[in-house]
């Protein structure tokens, strides 16, 4: 469904990010991409994203080149895939509500839609008290699981998490762990980066080991090998 | 779908301008600072205009006739005058007007007024007051009617003085004065004007630059340019209105302190009067200049983080 074909990427100063890189994710999959600093994972990710472009090589959606996309087809394709950062990167100045509301009115969705999907969105991340406040008012956990939230509201096909527990505290990590797996229970396909040895020996799926920009292990069943 | 859109639109720029509450104020009052700037242009603009105009109708060239001379002889040079293509306009004061006029002027001065009485007859000629389309132009017309030089039935010239000379140089001072200082006040104020509204661009944009990283995200989230960019004109917008009503309210005390001076300083104009007697064009021109400021500045702001 995903699918990387011979991509390389090098930016200006030529410097390599990726080199040479094929594979690919299936539906409802759960994959962790795992390597030090610079092997080459966020732009990876990016490159989903339609944030950067290939130097060499093509990335598919399905059966779609995503660097072939328009600009507004963009805005309609990033729809379909839920973020999640290492920071977190909610709305400052608006609730939690607000937060996930917003994605949904980003992507055409009517008032009565949002008014009963954000409380039940919520619920599953177990925030449904917290609908109210801003996010300077939650902790780092919780404001990681209101964009876990915002990420997923809109059934996305794909659920892309950059470091997402880079920030968090053990405890909050397991709960943010948790909160991904049930969502890729519910069926939707799951790319994580980590760093985290403990996320990935937990989650125990499929993981690929990046170095220098290239793939160095794709293993079905992997554990956190570096 | 679009009505939703433009609903969640104008929300969203409500709140943003009411939970970024201290950048709303700076805004804001930068924004005002510019749009009294542009008031005090209009102001100066009209101050200028009328006394440009109220000096020019004070200067003219004044023919005064002989006693003996006739009204018919009077209105026949008035006619010639009038189909001069310099001339703007003729004003005919006959004698009686004259002596009327003569004797309004000096209603409290008993002695003048008891000497006019002795005569057994009106001392004053009739006189006509030229008024040219030009300031430069009175020359030719003092001497075209110096040159004419009629004479009445009985041989005696009928022009008694023409006054042209005595203010030849005064006219010509004026008209340069007047000039120099309308091109001065136009370039100090454009440049003011300019100023302020770049200041204010600037301050939009950082408000904006405060919210990029929330744009971003937005991008992320599939929102269309429009869909991200609307709550910020929105919110640009707001600030023009509010800085409208401010600059509107601000100019009423200002105009009142300042009408006396500018009615003994300027040729009679009291610019509190003016602002009453023109508040809603004032009102459009601040009002839209505040939206189209402040809309266009949200606009460039966001324009540098939506290319992702």
């Amino acid at each position: 469904m995903i699918y990387f074909d011979k991509v390389s990427k090098i930016y200006a100063d030529k410097s390599i990010a990726l080199k040479d890189i094929t594979f690919s994710i299936e539906p409802k999959e759960f994959v962790t991409i795992v390597g030090h600093s610079g092997a080459g994972k966020t732009t990876l990710l990016k490159m989903i994203l339609a944030e950067e472009k290939p130097s060499e090589g093509s990335v598919f959606f399905e059966s779609t080149n995503i660097n072939s996309l328009r600009k507004h087809q963009i805005n309609m394709y990033r729809r379909r895939i839920g973020v999640v950062f290492q920071d977190f990167r909610l709305l400052p100045n608006k609730t939690v509500y607000e937060n996930i509301a917003f994605a949904m009115e980003a992507a055409g969705r009517n008032d009565e839609e949002i008014e009963s999907d954000v409380p039940h969105v919520l619920e599953l991340v177990d925030l449904e008290h917290k609908i109210w406040n801003f996010p300077r008012e939650l902790s780092g956990g919780e404001r990681q699981r209101v964009a876990i939230a915002r990420a997923i509201v809109n059934q996305p096909d794909v659920v892309i998490a950059d470091e997402p527990t880079g920030n968090l505290d053990p405890i909050s990590t397991y709960d943010v762990v948790q909160v991904f797996k049930k969502i890729n229970d519910l069926g939707t396909m799951i790319l994580l980066t980590t760093h985290n040895k403990g996320v990935v020996d937990a989650l125990g799926g499929r993981v690929i080991t990046m170095e220098g920009g290239t793939i160095l292990r794709d293993d079905p069943k992997g554990g956190y090998v570096l | 779908m679009i009505l939703t859109n433009v609903k969640r639109i104008l929300k969203a720029g409500f709140f943003n301008f009411w939970r970024n509450g201290f950048v709303s104020l700076s805004s804001v009052l930068v924004m005002t600072i510019t749009l009294l700037a542009i008031g005090a242009v209009i102001f100066m603009g009209v101050i200028l205009n009328t006394s440009l105009s109220e000096i020019k109708s004070k200067v003219g060239v004044n023919v005064y006739f002989v006693t003996t001379a006739t009204e018919n002889e009077v209105l026949g040079l008035k006619t010639e005058l009038e189909a001069l293509p310099e001339v703007d306009e003729v004003f005919y004061t006959s004698r009686d007007e004259a002596l009327a006029q003569f004797k309004a002027r000096h209603a409290d001065n008993e002695i003048t007024l008891q000497v006019l009485g002795e005569l057994d007859e009106n001392p004053l000629g009739a006189s006509l007051a030229v008024r040219a389309k030009d300031p430069t132009q009175y020359q030719l017309i003092a001497q075209f009617v110096q040159d004419k030089n009629i004479l009445s039935s009985n041989g005696i010239p009928i022009v008694d003085k023409v006054n042209y000379t005595d203010k030849a140089v005064i006219i010509e001072r004026l008209t340069k004065v007047i000039s120099s200082t309308e091109k001065l006040s136009v370039i100090v104020t454009l440049v003011l004007v300019i100023v302020s509204i770049l200041i204010t661009l600037n301050t939009v944009r950082l408000a904006i630059y405060t919210s990029r990283e929330e744009i971003s995200v937005m991008k992320l989230v599939g929102a269309s340019s429009g869909y991200i960019q609307g709550p910020f004109i929105v919110t640009g917008v707001m600030y023009g209105l509010i800085a409208g009503c401010i600059s509107l309210t601000l100019l009423y005390p200002f105009t009142y302190w300042l009408g006396g001076l500018t009615q003994d300083f300027f040729v009679g104009l009291n610019v509190f009067n003016y602002y009453l007697a023109h508040f809603g064009q004032i009102f459009f021109i601040i009002m839209s200049s505040g939206v189209v400021i402040g809309a266009i500045s949200s606009f460039i702001g966001t324009k540098r983080y939506l290319d992702l």
